[in-house]
Parts: C-alpha cells; structure tokens; sequence
C-alpha cells in the first residue's frame, strides 16, 4: 500500500513538474536552440531578461503593473472588509458579492467587458488602465484574505479597547491592523503574483500600448522563438515559489487555503 | 464593541471607495458590454447604438453550435479527468504530515499561478520534436524518430488538465481535511482493504463536494483561452477563443459581446446549479 501510494505523489509530482524541468534545460542552453538535454550551458539567457532593452521593459512594466494593482486591489478591499465587519448591513453583501463575481466568471468576461468601457470612454490602451483592470480582477484575494481574517479577531479585545475610550480610528491601528496584518498580506501577495501572470485582462486592455511579460511571451512564442522565453518562465515559478513559501511562514497556509475555497464555492 | 447598524452617512464613509470603484470599473463595463451585444456592427471595425438581435441570431448557425459544442465537451473532460486524478491524491496529501503538506500546496500553488501563456510554452516545448518527450521514447527504442506530439487534442486536454489539476487539489483540499477521519478508521477497523474503503465510504460522504467541485472546475476549464490557440488546430478552439479572435482580430465587438453574455448566462447557471447542491449537503 505505501509503495502505492509513494508511486501516486511521485506520478503527480512528475506530471506537475516535467514541462518546468523540461523548460529549465533548455533556458540554460548554449546557443540559441530549443533542445533538449540542452546543449552546452551557459546563464546568458537569464542576463538576457535585464540587459535586452525590450524583456528588461517588459519585465518592468510587470513588475510596476503588479505592485500598484495589488496595492489597489487591498485599498478596495481593507475598507469594504472592514465595514462588513464592524457593521450590521446585510445589504453591503453585495459589494461582496461584486468583487468576487470577476474572479469566478471566465476571465475573457472580465476583459471584454473592461475592452468595451475603456473604449467607449475613450481611455483605451492608457497604461493605468490595465492597473485599474487587474485591481478589479484581483480584487477577490485580497477580499477572502482579509474577511478570514475579521473574522478570526477575538471581539472581546475590540471591546476592552472600546471600553477604555478608544474611537474606531485608534482602535483600527492599535488592535485591528497588527491582529489582520498577515492576511493583508498574504491577499496582496496572491494579488501581486497573479497580476504578474494574467495575460487577457492586461491584453485586451493595454496589449497594443504596453508590452507586460505574459504579452512578451506569448508574441515571442508567435513570431521567433528564444531561450528568454524559458528562462522568464523560470524566474516566474521561482518567484512565485518564494512568495508562497513566505506566506507560509509567517501564515497559516493550509487553514488560508480551508477559507479561501469554501469562500469561493 | 458591538456590530452596530450604521447611524449617520459618516458610518458609511468606508464603504465609499470600495463601492464606487466595484460599480465603475465592475458594473458599468458589465453594463456597457451586454449593450454592445445588441448594437449594429459597422464595416471597418465600427458599432453604432442600435437594439438588434443580429448578433445572437448568427448563434444558430453549425458553426456556432461546432464550436460550443466542442467546448463545453472539452471542458467536461478536463473536469472529470482532474476530479478522478485530485480526489485519491487530496485524500492522501490530506494525511501526510503538516511540513509536506505546506511543502506541496506552496508547489500547487506555484503552478496554479502560472500564466496560461506559460503552461502553453511549456507543454509545446515539452511535446515538441527537438526538445521534447518524444526524444525519451526514441532513446528507450519505442520510437523511431522523434515527432512533433502537437498541435492535437491530446495536447490540448494535457495542457488544460495541468493548469486545472493544482485548482481542482486546492477546492477538495478544505472539504477532505474537514472530513471525521473517523469514518475511514471504522471502515478499515471492520476489515475493508484501504481501496475498498476509499470508495465505498469517501466517495459516498464526498459525494455533494464532489459533484460540486466538477462544475467548479467546468467553469475554469470554460476559460481557458490560449492553450487551446498555442497546443491546438483551429477546430479545437472554444468560445473563450472565439470570444477575444472576434473582439481583436475581426473587429466585431457586438458578436464577441453576444458571445460573452452567453457564456455569464451558462455559467451564472451553473454557479446556481452548485449553490443548490452545496445546500443540499447542508440539509443532508
């Protein structure tokens, strides 16, 4: 039973990570072929993300996209959170519903509809769109993070602060905001690498103005092919790892991933 | 402090930012892109105001119903593929210890946020001629040359059974820890073997999340927009595809609109569909 059970992980393992260790062969290949074992070795093509003028841009209008639509995304979502659970209004519910409608519905739904406001309004292919768009889109991370959260505050420490005199203001800095701080967090983390990784919303949006890497990629993959391509893809996993692997240090994983998905159903 | 009911416009002060921006950047584009999908589309790209049926009228065409029905069988086979793959592996992952359990949801999680553009690079490069899987197999001797192994279905399917697998893991992951790991223990304690305990009491006690997670994954499967461009022909594109070639490449944003308002229409149905069983499985 237990080699059974050894040869399923590893089965699962190898078939989550065979593409990846395939791609990480050939982003260290020597020269500019896709092969398999890579022939030669060589890490120019890692350098080639930050010295080639057009990946280094890319890369920078990621990461820039990234940071300031997650940041968004919890400016949204720590208020709307916050009232939910300081007051009584069952009809504010529907805000969260709203914000976490775009992440349940298929993405391409969020991204026509984004297309066909930006260009009614004419705004279309701004860059800041596209931050406003993945903020909308993201939005629901940071939102299930964070209601978690609320609700794990022990009430009873609200009410001592309250008691002793403190308004809603300082209360919110002293008790609540060290007490949620891991779920702010680990929701703008969620938002921060999944925005790093959407390529519709960002296409359909700023596609023809902005070059994010997701967009870089996929035309890359289209009009010639280059072992950057491979060793963005690493980078990608790689971060995306070490972010995680940091939420899980300093937060409660399996109990963050409990909430979010019987949130979500 | 208690939960009060707000007293003053003030007390709703908080609520001012989130509100607004959701019912801008949400609701109006949701708005304006079901009223697009009745406009009149001009030549040259252009729409006009109009209130016409014309868009949803060309769904009855065979290519339409081609296309749609192709989709939804592909995303039903990725749903079923992942359940009956994730639900053995969750049970197991569910009674490792907690170290290997973080280890594997940040790996889950790792590759559940890869971008779909990443995951069809990947796979092209996994099942191409030079680089790929087929090189292994001439190297064993099950094959003469290496051969290209996509664009095909099966290229398709594996690459969206992969980017849905790690998604499938993480919404059983809740349910199967939840489980009272008391009802295995009696199963092996009268003497069933681990297999037959498996199936014929977690499948049973998980039957409700089971059916539910299938139309989770349905719906995720459902949006699926590259892989089926990077690792497949044109006949296996699906609505999702469909929906960004006529917005980008054709121009035609009151057909692609129309598209869209019908996929929210199946899958707001399905959502309702799954709300309905999780409710049932309270009751029950």
């Amino acid at each position: 039973m237990n080699w059974l059970k050894r040869f399923y992980f590893l089965l699962i393992g190898l078939f989550l990570s065979l593409p990846l260790i395939v791609v990480a062969g050939v982003s260290v290949n020597a020269k500019q072929t896709l092969a398999f074992p890579p022939q030669g070795f060589s890490l120019s093509w890692y350098g080639e993300i930050f010295t080639n003028p057009e990946w280094r841009s890319a890369l920078i209008a990621s990461v820039v996209l990234a940071t300031t639509s997650a940041a968004l995304a919890v400016l949204i979502a720590l208020p709307l959170s916050w009232f939910l659970w300081r007051r009584i209004a069952p009809w504010a519910n529907i805000f969260q519903i709203l914000g976490i409608a775009p992440f349940t519905l298929p993405p391409v739904i969020t991204a026509l509809g984004l297309l066909t406001f930006w260009a009614t309004t004419g705004f279309y292919g701004q860059p800041w769109t596209a931050v406003i768009g993945h903020a909308i889109f993201f939005v629901t991370l940071p939102l299930v993070t964070l209601s978690l959260g609320f609700s794990a505050i022990d009430r009873s420490f609200v009410e001592a602060a309250a008691t002793m005199g403190a308004n809603d203001r300082t209360i919110f800095r002293t008790v609540v905001l060290p007490l949620i701080l891991p779920y702010l967090v680990s929701g703008y983390a969620f938002a921060f690498v999944l925005s790093l990784n959407e390529y519709i919303v960002a296409y359909m949006t700023v596609g023809f103005t902005l070059e994010t890497l997701p967009i870089k990629i996929f035309n890359a993959l289209r009009y010639g092919y280059t072992p950057t391509m491979a060793s963005v893809t690493i980078l990608f996993v790689f971060t995306a790892a070490v972010i995680f692997s940091l939420v899980a240090k300093f937060g409660d994983l399996p109990k963050l991933l409990g909430a979010m998905a019987s949130d979500e159903s | 402090m208690k939960r009060e009911p707000p007293q003053s416009i003030a007390d709703y002060g908080p609520l001012f930012f989130p509100a607004g921006m959701l019912l801008i950047f949400f609701v109006v584009p949701f708005g304006t892109m079901i009223a697009v999908s009745f406009f009149q589309r001009q030549e040259g790209g252009f729409y006009t105001p109009a209130f016409v049926f014309s868009n949803y009228e060309r769904f009855l065409t065979a290519f339409f119903g081609g296309v749609l029905g192709f989709s939804l069988m592909l995303a039903v086979t990725v749903a079923i593929c992942c359940v009956v793959l994730a639900l053995p592996f969750t049970y197991l992952l569910s009674r490792l210890t907690r170290r290997l359990q973080v280890i594997w949801l940040v790996g889950l999680l790792s590759v559940l946020s890869l971008s779909e553009v990443i995951i069809g690079f990947a796979w092209s490069t996994l099942l191409s001629r030079t680089a790929g899987l087929s090189n292994l197999l001439v190297k064993i001797g099950l094959l003469e040359q290496p051969v290209a192994l996509f664009p095909s279905f099966g290229a398709v399917l594996t690459g969206m059974v992969y980017q849905a697998l790690p998604y499938t893991i993480l919404v059983l992951y809740p349910a199967i820890v939840r489980l009272d790991p008391t009802l295995m223990e009696a199963a092996r304690t009268l003497g069933s073997s681990p297999i037959r305990a498996f199936f014929n009491v977690l499948v049973p006690a998980l039957r409700n999340t089971i059916m539910a997670t299938l139309i989770m994954v349905f719906i995720f499967a459902l949006g699926s927009y590259l892989l089926p461009q990077i690792l497949g022909r044109p006949q296996h594109w699906t609505l999702s595809v469909l929906i960004t070639d006529q917005a980008i490449y054709q121009s035609n944003m009151p057909f692609a609109a129309a598209m869209a308002v019908f996929l929210v229409l199946v899958t707001l149905g399905l959502v309702a569909l799954t709300l309905l069983i999780g409710r049932k499985g309270e009751k029950a």
